[in-house]
Formats: C-alpha cells, structure tokens, sequence
C-alpha cells in the first residue's frame, strides 16, 4: 500500500549513478529517491549490483559518474556530513569482536561525538530494549550470529542517523531471529529513521514500504509490492523476482 | 574521539593472547642472548703447528703463541699435510708452518720465515686470526733479532668511549634499536591490514572519522609500548652487562620516541597498502632486513662500497644507531646529535604522513 511518500521530504537523491570496474559496469545509470522514514528494499540477484550501489550511497566507493545525495549532502564532496548522517552494517559481520558489547556501544558513539553520559545512558537503554543486557560484558566474538547481527544493527543506529543502511542483515539467521530483526527495523522506522536495506528473501521484501530490484546493474522495477505484484500479476513479491530475473544475463560473481 | 580509538587499541592489543607476552618476552630475550651470539671478538683460535725446526727458539715462539688469549695451539703435526687435513675436518682454523732452519736464519741472516695457512670458510674468524698471529710473531721476531729491527715504530693505541673493547658495550645500543624497529615497526604493519581482514575497517570507513585521528590512534599506543620496552631494555642492560647511557637519559627517550615514530609510520605505510597480513609480513621484512644490513648495525658503513653509504644514507635505523651509540658510549648532547635528529624528524614527518594520505576510506 502506498503510504504517500512522494511529498515527503526525500533523503536520499540518486540521480545516473554509475560504477565501472574496467570494462565492467556494476552498477548502470540508477537514478531514484527515498524518503523520509521509509523502509526502501534493495532487491536483487547476487551480483546485481546491489552493494556496489550501498557502497557508493555511504561514501565508501566513489561513483564513476552520476550523484548521490544522502541527508541533502553530496556523497563526493561532502562525504564526512554524509557519514556523520547514516549508520551502516555490512553484509560481513564487523564490529570488534574483541571488544566486549558494551565497549562495542561506547567506541562507536565516541566516534559520532556522543559524550561519555550520552553513550552509557544509550547503551543501557538500547541493551535494556534488546533483553541483551546480561550479555553486556560478554566480549562479541563468544555472541551467536543472530545475536551478533542484531547488536551491529542496534551499533548502526546508536548515534541517531538519519539513513541507515543495511546490507543482507538478515543472512544466515534462523527464521525466529530475522523476525525479531525487522521488529527492530520496524521500530527504528518508528523513530524517524530511514531504512535502506537489501535483502535475499522475498517474505522481507513485502515488510518493505517500496522496493527497487536491480537486474544487471540496473534498476528494472521500483514501486510499493502491492503495485509490483498487481504490475507482474503474480501472488507474492517471489513471483516479481523471479519474473524480472529471467531476464537477466549476468552471471553470478 | 580519539580518546576511544586509543582506548580500543589498547583493549585489543591486552585481549591477544599472545601480544602482550611478546611485547614483554621479546626484549628479554633479545638482550639475554643477542649480545653473547652477535659477539665479533675473536677468541680460541685454534692453531695447528707443524715444527720442522724443533729449535729453542721455534719452542719459544709457539709458547708466546699459545699464551696469547686469542690462540690455542690445538695440535702439533709432523707434516703440513697432516695439518691440512685438520682444517679439513674443521679441527683446527689456522696452520703454523715452521721451516726448518728458522731459528738458524733468524740468528745468522735476521730474517727468518714462517708460513700462515687459515681456514677463511668463516672469514672474519680466519682473516682476524692470521691478521693477530701476524703481528704476535713479528714481535717476536723483533724482540728476537736485537735492538735494530725492534725500533720500527712501536704503535700505542688508546681506545676512547669503550676502553675495554667490549663488543657487549658495543652491541646493546644497537640492539634496542633493533627491538624497537622489530615491535614498533612489525606490529602496526600488521595493525591495519587486520582490520581489513576482519572486516572492522568497513565499520571505521563509513564513520566521519578524519584520517588524521585514525592514524594517530594507531601511532600512539606503539609508543608507549615503544617506552614500555625501551624501559626494560635499559634496566636490563644495567644489570646483566652494567651498560648505562653515558648521555642524558631525557635525551635518549626523547629521540628514542622520534624513532618509534619513524618505524611506526613506516609499518602504516606498508599496512595501507598491503590486502593480507601476509603480504604486509613480506613487505616489512624486506625493508627490515635491508634496514638492518645498511645500519652500520654489524658492520661499519664506512667499509661498505661508495654506492651502499649513500643508499645508508636513506635509512632512518643508521641515525638511530648513530644516536644511540653516541648517547650510550660517548654521553653526546643534542648539539653533537644535529644531524641525526634532523633526518629522524624528516623521515617522522614523511612516513607519517605518507601513512594518512595512503589511508584510503574510499575507493
């Protein structure tokens, strides 16, 4: 269902992003936007592209050409105020694993430039939140990986970005614990938080407001799933995939 | 913010398991054994003579020979074919072959000869010992042949700053800054590539973090365990070889951190642009192994070759042996160490730099 979000204040612009690696062109001329508080689902098949996309939208890649603005600052030229605005988790677990899950908290909110008050009010709450505080001395590497993917989310979001985004957060984790997952993107959503997140499984797809689904580096459909599955007139958001990856000609990489 | 990053190092350096008990063990062992292995004194060379005068004098002089700490006449041989056999097996590194007739020549003729024969397979051993039995048996022949011969010119040597010649003395200085190349250089090689196999880096790059602070938070804790093993290798070097700065110690820590600096920035450099911990290993030992080679740490830069003293020149470990030998041995301020400290700070400055720009949170 559409929520009507296209009057809303957009976060993220994306405008003829391109990335070539060589004579490869990993992500082709996308251009769409995001707005405020919305869940976006990033779609697609393995080396569609997805990443390299998520990757240019943090700063962490440079676009061969094309512009991104994220929080209506430029990736390129303003790339510290972009990082200062998001959280990211990447696909690859990556928090120190030799800290403890507290001290996981407070490096990363002294990073963002929360004080010492700030950072042990937020870890306690945010602890307190995820029944995870019995755990707050226990160093991360001894954590399982749902637990593991649900305390980088909460790092992701601990400085109050206002994108975050999230890269296949829900890989390899039982079906239990990704349900609690999306309970907390719900919630961080709730809180005004905008979520990119891209994702292999087609029942998170349909939690999303709108989703995009990049097809060789391009982005081939992009609507709420009601208006997809209506689109491609098929039962589920699987059906949408499936469809429009047919039509690919990429090898997986 | 670079409180927390500092604090981070340090909680992860400490939770290794094996780190802190090598940045602990490591300059003990070091200064136990390096000074003993790397010794160059020759001593207990051992002599093989093949006397084919059997005279009084030919006696005598294999006595003053064998008197000598520096030989042992380890066998008599009957001939100098005998004696090659014995260096052969490896029994003895020199042969002393005395003619028959050398105590006749030498009272009739005053000139007499005797042959030398070294085993040069370990050649300074060999070199250093015909070199010593040299000069032991001229003496002798001068003292021998009468008053004429023996005026020649009688050399007094005075050695400064280390009158013993001890090559313990000699050696400490240039093993703390062996250590300190090794643990300050080796573990921030290390450091950042880890990051990027453990993937944390991607956490950090996404982060508004200047580059400045990220390397600075990596600089910082290999300082101070830097002082931490310069600490223990002063107070070591006091109680087991009694060396002691002759110079002043505020000095020799305030270079001494410049130095770690150097090495620091260094090990950063290789770890920004190497992708595995493997390959940052490699790097840094090449850069180590030729930094040690051109210090002048074994061997004296002023016998190597024109074009080896100027690459010595572009390496940061021979001022630091240069300041610290001066610092240890001669008790030198900073107005004699002008030089040295000057090309330290330049080399600080650069590699550090170099370190910042090649840290990359793009790509």
């Amino acid at each position: 269902m559409s929520k009507g979000f296209s009057d809303r204040e957009k976060v993220i612009e994306v405008s003829g992003l391109t990335k070539k690696f060589g004579n490869f062109t990993a992500v082709d001329n996308i251009s769409f936007d995001v707005y405020k508080g919305e869940i976006f689902g990033f779609l697609g098949a393995n080396g569609a592209g997805k990443t390299t996309a998520m990757r240019m939208l943090c700063a962490l890649s440079i676009p061969t050409s094309g512009t991104a603005l994220v929080a209506n600052f430029d990736t390129m030229r303003e790339s510290d105020k972009v990082k200062s605005n998001i959280g990211y988790m990447s696909q690859k677990f990556s928090l120190y694993e030799d800290l403890k899950v507290w001290e996981n908290f407070r490096l990363f909110g002294g990073i963002y430039g929360m004080n010492e008050k700030e950072i042990a009010e937020k870890s306690n709450l945010m602890l307190d939140e995820l029944g995870f505080m019995s755990e707050k001395e226990t160093l991360v590497k001894s954590l399982p990986l749902g637990w593991k993917q649900k305390l980088a989310f909460s790092v992701a979001i601990f400085h109050k970005p206002r994108v975050v985004f999230l890269d296949e957060p829900t890989g390899g984790v039982d079906p239990s614990t990704r349900r609690q997952f999306w309970e907390l993107i719900y919630k961080a959503a709730h809180d005004g938080i905008t979520v990119f997140v891209t994702t292999h499984y087609m029942d998170e797809a349909e939690y999303c407001d709108r989703v995009s689904i990049m097809v060789d580096g391009r982005i081939d459909a992009l609507d709420t799933p009601r208006n997809l599955k209506i689109k491609f007139n098929v039962e589920g958001m699987e059906g949408v995939f499936l469809k429009l990856a047919r039509g690919a000609n990429r090898k997986e990489i | 913010m670079l409180k927390y990053l500092i604090e981070k190092e340090f909680k992860v350096i400490m939770r290794n398991k094996f780190l802190p008990k090598l940045i602990l063990v490591y300059p003990v062992v070091m200064m136990l054994l390096m000074p003993w292995a790397a010794n160059l004194d020759i001593k207990d060379i051992k002599v093989a003579v093949v006397d084919n005068d059997r005279s009084p004098l030919s006696m005598e002089l294999v006595n003053k020979i064998n008197s000598s700490t520096y030989f042992i006449v380890e066998k008599y041989a009957v001939s100098y074919k005998e004696a090659k056999e014995m260096i052969q097996n490896n029994e003895v590194d020199l042969i002393l072959e005395i003619p028959e007739n050398y105590e006749k020549d030498q009272i009739r003729e005053n000139s007499a000869k005797v042959n030398i024969s070294v085993n040069a397979v370990n050649g300074t051993r060999g070199a250093m010992g015909g070199a010593y039995l040299s000069n032991i048996i001229s003496e002798f022949f001068s003292q021998k042949s009468g008053s004429g011969q023996a005026a020649l010119i009688d050399v007094a040597t005075q050695t400064r700053y280390n009158p013993t010649m001890d090559y313990k003395k000699f050696m400490v200085p240039a093993l703390m800054t062996m250590l300190l190349t090794m643990l300050c250089g080796f573990l921030p090689a290390l450091n950042i590539v880890s990051e990027k196999e453990a993937g944390t880096i991607e956490q950090i790059n996404v982060t508004p973090i200047p580059k400045f602070t990220f390397i600075l938070s990596k600089l910082i804790p290999y300082w101070i365990i830097g002082f931490i093993v310069l600490t223990i290798v002063i107070i070591l070097a006091k109680i087991i070889y009694g060396v002691s700065p002759v110079g002043s110690l505020a000095i020799f820590y305030l270079l001494a951190s410049v130095f770690v600096l150097v090495v620091s920035g260094l090990g950063l450099v290789i770890s920004n642009y190497s992708n595995t911990m493997q390959q940052a290993m490699f790097v840094m030992f090449f850069f180590m192994l030729v930094m040690i080679m051109m210090a002048g740490l074994f061997t004296p830069i002023d016998s190597m070759p024109g074009w080896a003293q100027v690459i010595s020149g572009f390496n940061p470990m021979r001022y630091f042996i240069e300041i610290m030998r001066m610092l240890y041995l001669k008790g030198s301020g900073l107005a004699d160490l002008t030089r040295q400290v000057a090309a330290l700070l330049l080399f600080a400055f650069t590699f550090n730099l170099w370190a910042i720009i090649s840290y990359k949170k793009k790509n």
